[in-house]
Order: C-alpha cells, then sequence, then structure tokens
C-alpha cells in the first residue's frame, strides 16, 4: 500500500499534510501520534471513507483514490466496534459476504471459520449487547477477517478494554496477524501498543509525519525532539542548553566549576554545553554533530533509563518525589532554573530522600543531540 | 459433611433476662409507619392529577357508556328511554356505522404509511452535510406550526374548479371538484392529512436518523454496502422504533382526524368521507342524538386500542431497541 502527498483539509485546519508512506506485503504499520494529529483521517483516507485533497492512495499497486470504500479490498475495526445492534453474532459476521452475494454455503463457511479463529463459536446466535467488551471485539475482529481483505485498517481498536484485557488481546492481535499473514495498519496514541505490536512505527504530529521505522530505531535514534519526548515512558529528559566550547579542555571555565563530562569519570574530551547553571560536557564523538547547531543552541536527550545516581555527576538537581513501581523507581527531579528531569533506577539502589540534592550522571553513548531551532535529531 | 457441634453450655437468653424485644418491636413499628407517612404522600402528590384524569377522562368515559344505553328522544324535552345494549346492537350493525368504519379504515390506510415513507424519505434527503440544508429543513417540518384550518383553507384554494392551481394540474377544468366528487373526495381528505402530519413525521424521522451513530453507516460503508443495503440493513432497524412511535401516533392523529372533514367535505359527497369521528360529531350535532353519538365514541375507543394493541403486537416484535 502507498500513500504519496495524501493531504487533508478540514477549514482551514491541516489535518494530513503531504502524507508519504509505503506499507510493505504482510507488514504491521502502527500509525502513532497524540489525538488530533491526523492518523485517524489518514487511516480513514487509505479505508475510502474520507476523500483526500490532495495525493494518492494505492493498494496493491491500483490507484484507489477515487474508488468508493466498499469496492476497496480493506476491513476496518472501528475504535467503538460498531456492531450492527439489532443483528446476531453470525449476521454480523457474514454481514460483508452478503453485501458480495457469496453464496451461503461459502458464507457459513467462512463465518464458522472466522468464529473458529476468533473463539467466538459459542457466541454465534446472541446479539452484540449480550456480550463483555472483549467479546464484541472479538466479533468486530471476525466481521473484519472473514472476507480475507489485502489490508487491515484498526482505529483504536483496544482503548476500549480494561488494562488486563488489553495486554491479552494486544498478544491475540499479534498472533492473529502473523497465522492471516496479512497487512495490517494500526492506529493508536499508546506507545506501548505501537512498540510490541507493529514492524514499524510512524509517527504523526499535527498531521505530520516525523519518523517511520522499527520500533527500536524510533526508541534509540528519534529523528526530532517530538519523537525524543513522545516515546518512551517516561519520557526522555529533553535539556535546553548552549553550546559553549567545541571540546571540553577547560579553557572557558570563567565560574571556575569546571565541564565534567556525563559519565562522572574525567579525561573525555568533546562539546560542552551549558544547561541552566551545569555545564555539561559531551563525549567527542559529538563534537561534530553539535557543531552543526544552529546559533549553537542545543538540546540534549538522555532516557530516564540512561541516567543513574552518581555523587560526582555532573547535573545536581533537588529530588521532589519517588515513584516505586516495584522492579523500578522514577527519582522525579528538578534542575536549578532547569526543567524536571526523571532518572529510572533500579529498585536496590539506595533511595534518595524528597528535597535531597542529587547527583545525575549519564551513559555518553546514550546521548541524543537535537538543534533546538528545529528539533531535528544532529547525532550521534 | 459435619457440622459443628454446637457449644451445650451455652445458656439461652430468658424472656426475663432479654432485653431485646423492646427494640425489635419498636423497629418495625417505626418501619411501618414510615412506609404507611410514605404511601400517603404518594397519594397526595398523585392526586391532582387523578383529580383532573377523573373528571375529564374516566368520569366522561363512564358518562358516554351510561348515555349510550338510553336512547334519546326525537323532540327535546320527551324522557330518555332505556334500552340497555340494544342501541348498542342496533348502531353498531347498521350499515352506516360499517359503511363509517370502512371509511375509517380506507383513511387509515391513505394517510399512515403514506406519511411515515414521504416523513422518511424527506429525512433522508435532508440528512446531508450540504450547505443551505437547514432551509429545507425548516421547509419540511413547517407543516407542524399550520393550524388544520389554514391547510383546509389552502388545499380549498388549489382544489378549487375554477382557480386551484392543483385543479389544473390534475387536469380537471370545468370538472367538479375532487372534493365533490365521491370517487377521490377521500383520497383528496387523506392528502391534507399527510401533509398536515408531514412536518410531525419529518421531525420525528430526522431525530431518529441523527440517532443512528456514523461509525455503523460507515462499517456497512467498508463491509461492502451500497447505499440502498445500508438504508435496509442499518438505517431502517436503528430507526425501528422512531418508525414504530409514528405509526402508532400517526395511526391515532388519523382516527381523531375531524378538522379537515368538516372545513373541506363536510363527511359528503354522498357521506364517502364520513368517518367514525365525523359521525359522531353529525349525531351529536346535526341529528341531536347523544345516545348514538356516546355508542360511536365507545365504538372509536375500541377501534383506537384494538389498533394500537396489533400495532404493538406485530410491529414491537420487529423493532430493535439495542444501541
Amino acid at each position: 500500500m502507498v500513500l504519496r502527498g495524501v493531504t487533508k483539509r478540514f477549514g482551514d485546519v491541516v489535518a494530513v499534510d503531504r502524507l508519504d508512506l509505503d506499507v510493505a506485503d504482510r507488514e504491521f504499520l502502527v500509525l502513532l501520534g497524540p489525538s488530533g494529529c491526523g492518523k485517524s483521517t489518514a487511516l480513514r483516507m487509505i479505508a475510502g471513507l474520507d476523500v483526500p485533497d490532495a495525493g494518492t492512495v494505492a493498494i496493491a499497486g491500483t490507484d484507489v483514490t477515487d474508488i468508493q470504500a466498499r469496492d476497496r479490498d480493506v476491513a476496518m475495526v472501528f475504535q467503538s466496534y460498531a456492531l450492527y445492534p439489532h443483528m446476531t453474532v453470525r449476521r454480523n459476521i457474514e454481514f460483508p459476504l452478503r453485501n458480495r452475494r457469496v453464496p451461503k454455503d461459502e458464507r457459513d463457511a467462512a463465518v464458522a471459520e472466522a468464529s473458529r479463529v476468533l473463539g467466538l463459536e459459542e457466541l454465534l446466535d446472541r446479539r452484540p449487547a449480550q456480550l463483555s467488551g472483549g467479546q464484541r471485539q472479538r466479533v468486530a475482529l471476525a466481521r473484519a477477517i472473514v472476507r480475507r481483505p489485502s489490508v487491515f485498517l484498526m482505529d483504536e481498536p483496544l482503548s476500549n478494554l480494561d488494562a488486563k484485557l488489553r495486554v491479552q488481546t494486544r498478544a491475540e492481535l499479534i498472533d492473529l496477524q502473523r497465522r492471516l499473514e496479512t497487512t495490517v495498519v494500526y492506529v493508536t496514541h499508546d506507545q506501548v501498543e505501537a512498540m510490541t505490536m507493529g514492524h514499524r512505527i510512524a509517527v504523526m504530529v499535527a498531521g505530520v509525519l516525523q519518523q517511520v521505522g522499527p520500533p527500536a530505531e524510533v526508541y534509540d535514534r528519534p529523528a526530532n525532539v517530538f519523537v525524543a519526548g513522545f516515546i518512551g515512558n517516561p519520557p526522555m529528559n529533553l535539556l535546553h542548553g548552549d553550546l559553549i566550547s567545541g571540546d571540553s579542555d577547560g579553557d572557558d571555565n570563567s565560574d571556575g566549576a569546571g565541564a565534567s563530562d556525563g559519565t562522572g569519570g574525567s579525561g573525555a574530551t568533546g562539546p560542552v554545553v551549558q544547561v541552566g547553571p551545569a555545564r555539561l560536557a559531551l563525549p567527542a564523538t559529538l563534537a561534530a554533530a553539535a557543531a552543526r547547531a544552529t546559533d549553537g543552541a542545543v538540546v540534549v536527550g538522555v532516557r530516564p533509563e540512561h541516567l543513574r545516581l552518581d555523587p560526582h555527576g555532573p547535573l545536581a538537581a533537588t529530588v521532589t518525589v519517588v515513584e516505586s513501581l516495584g522492579h523500578e523507581r522514577h527519582v522525579v527531579c528538578t534542575t536549578p532554573d532547569g526543567p524536571a528531569v526523571n532518572a529510572r533506577i533500579d529498585p536496590d539502589v539506595p533511595v534518595p530522600a524528597d528535597d535531597e540534592v542529587v547527583h545525575l550522571a549519564w551513559d555518553p553513548e546514550w546521548v541524543h543531540v537535537f538543534d533546538r531551532a528545529s528539533g531535528e535529531r544532529l547525532g550521534p | 459433611m459435619t457440622a459443628p457441634a454446637a457449644p451445650a453450655a451455652t445458656p439461652v437468653p430468658g424472656p426475663t433476662t432479654a432485653p431485646a424485644p423492646v427494640g425489635r418491636n419498636r423497629r418495625p413499628r417505626t418501619l411501618r409507619s414510615r412506609r404507611r407517612r410514605d404511601a400517603l404522600l404518594g397519594y397526595l402528590l398523585v392526586s391532582p392529577s387523578l383529580v383532573v384524569f377523573g373528571a375529564f377522562v374516566v368520569y366522561p368515559f363512564a358518562k358516554n357508556i351510561w348515555l349510550g344505553l338510553y336512547r334519546t328522544p326525537p323532540f327535546p324535552g320527551l324522557p330518555k328511554r332505556y334500552a340497555a345494549y340494544e342501541q348498542y346492537q342496533q348502531i353498531l350493525t347498521s350499515p352506516e356505522f360499517v359503511a363509517s368504519l370502512r371509511t375509517t379504515a380506507l383513511f387509515l390506510l391513505m394517510t399512515v404509511p403514506t406519511g411515515l415513507a414521504l416523513g422518511l424519505l424527506l429525512a433522508v434527503a435532508a440528512h446531508q452535510r450540504l450547505r443551505g440544508i437547514t432551509v429545507y429543513r425548516t421547509i419540511f417540518s413547517s407543516t407542524v406550526a399550520t393550524s388544520i384550518a389554514v391547510a383546509a383553507v389552502i388545499f380549498f384554494t388549489l382544489l378549487n374548479p375554477q382557480v386551484g392551481l392543483l385543479t389544473y394540474w390534475l387536469g380537471r377544468e370545468g370538472q367538479p371538484s375532487v372534493l365533490d366528487d365521491p370517487q377521490w373526495a377521500l383520497v383528496a381528505v387523506a392528502g391534507v392529512t399527510v401533509w398536515q402530519n408531514l412536518g410531525l413525521s419529518f421531525i420525528l424521522m430526522s431525530a431518529g436518523l441523527q440517532a443512528v451513530p456514523d461509525d455503523l453507516l460507515e462499517a456497512a460503508e467498508v463491509d461492502g454496502a451500497g447505499p440502498w443495503s445500508r438504508l435496509w440493513n442499518v438505517t431502517l432497524p436503528m430507526l425501528s422504533p422512531t418508525l414504530f412511535f409514528s405509526a402508532v401516533v400517526g395511526g391515532i392523529l388519523s382516527l381523531q382526524a375531524f378538522g379537515q372533514i368538516d372545513l373541506l367535505t363536510g363527511g359528503g359527497p354522498l357521506k364517502k368521507t364520513n368517518v367514525l369521528v365525523y359521525a359522531m360529531y353529525d349525531a351529536v350535532f346535526r341529528q341531536n342524538n347523544e345516545g348514538k353519538a356516546a355508542v360511536l365514541s365507545i365504538a372509536l375507543f375500541g377501534l383506537t386500542l384494538v389498533l394500537t394493541l396489533i400495532q404493538i403486537r406485530l410491529l414491537e416484535r420487529r423493532v430493535s431497541y439495542e444501541r
């Protein structure tokens, strides 16, 4: 499936702006973004429920931009499931086949197969109102798979389920996609769903596609400040700073504090960034990248799991609260003149007290540098 | 299973040692008196509506049954004669009543399905996201604000044999008005009634259509349903409670139609528009026969009741209230 320059406007609002996207056969692609970022609109244009103002949509090599939804070979699972309340489960599942005038025996066989795959055999004569949320969800899936479309579209299908069922259904969906060997475009605002389900993630914000890539790549090498801040829970720490020298040999230490590299050790040379009162030395490998920053203004990004408590760490911060999740702890701190910083520490590390001043250090290979003006990734 | 042995030595509280009965006896009394107080308050609160209902529904209804048992004298001043159920039997089997019943049934069949179909058609047409559609919605629902007298005058003019636009369109210039034509008068009156009730039907159907979730129709579209399949398989079933309600209300309105008949045809020509309500009016105010009118009104009540029950039994089975 190929989208080229797909644009949709609602009045003055550009919901989707020149979207280019390629989805490979049998790929599970997740469209991820905050509410109102245009991901559902993009999905609806693939389905044929909305008509793009510009651009083309092609499925299996055929331009379907001007083809009606019912004539595109797609199936869609809606957030509300959109089951027909007056029809039994059986009638719901066979509805797409009836519309295509499939003979009764073929229809029965297809319904039996779809209901077997989703474990709905016992529920075929019930009405949707008599089903639980999870069962309704499975009926919606059965209705989508029953006619073996070339593309499945799913619009936040798990958002109406409770947390436990969501985790279970997530695994079932991954398994279903593997068994059916079909192409899935899956819309969600939940990054955990995106990270766990997608072969690739396409991150959208304000109608613009920010980055497309495998989950690990999007997580480890976010293309810009938005993606860096959106992916990850708790999100990446983003520290605004100014490049004050190309390396950290100490010429510029007018306040006498000296710049320390983030590792907490010494001896490395690299660019130095002033963040609030602190001077942070970046690894030398980032020198070329940092030099490209507009007017030396950068955003330094470090994920919470790459920060650690270290008495020699360069970044002093005051502990606001420590959140314990059992298997890990989140230490939320405030930096002087700076933003809140979140560090993820192991449960065996002693817990700092509230209001205690701690020092934080990081792994140099996990530092991200972004241009503050454009937000784009500079390195590594 | 073995039950745990009851401790044999547990002292059973004797009547003299038990202070409990006082509390135990008092509690139900307070509960009972509270319940009585609540009931009294309940009756007090519904009594105004009971009084109104009694005075304007129950009493006239009972009085009507009673009136039907007496023959009204041919000249005022003479005493009424008790006729028991004879008058009921005589009137309800008379050719005049049968003809009126037939006219009523025809009138019902002409107005209710047509009104539903047209209301639905207009509502579907106006259920589009188009510029200026509110103008159409206002026009379509405007008949609900038109009084039956105004509607009658409009159609009386439109059907005027000399200057009526409808007369011209129907190619009946120079002929008597359709309102005077025994073959067409009922159709004409039914047409006016449909027109008059169309606004209400349109409003009900529009409200019903707006309650059909968009994603159901979109799901049907993705599922391969064309416009007709969507209308037949999704919209109409989702609209079934509205259709059912409109059918019952439309039926009752039709059975009660009077103003347009009185103003347009006066029950004629040749009693071809003499529906039950009009026959009732005719019996009281032209024939001064209140006994006959009472019998006819009881018959109309019975007819309305039976029709509504049939509608509920037949139609409600097909209605899906599930959302």
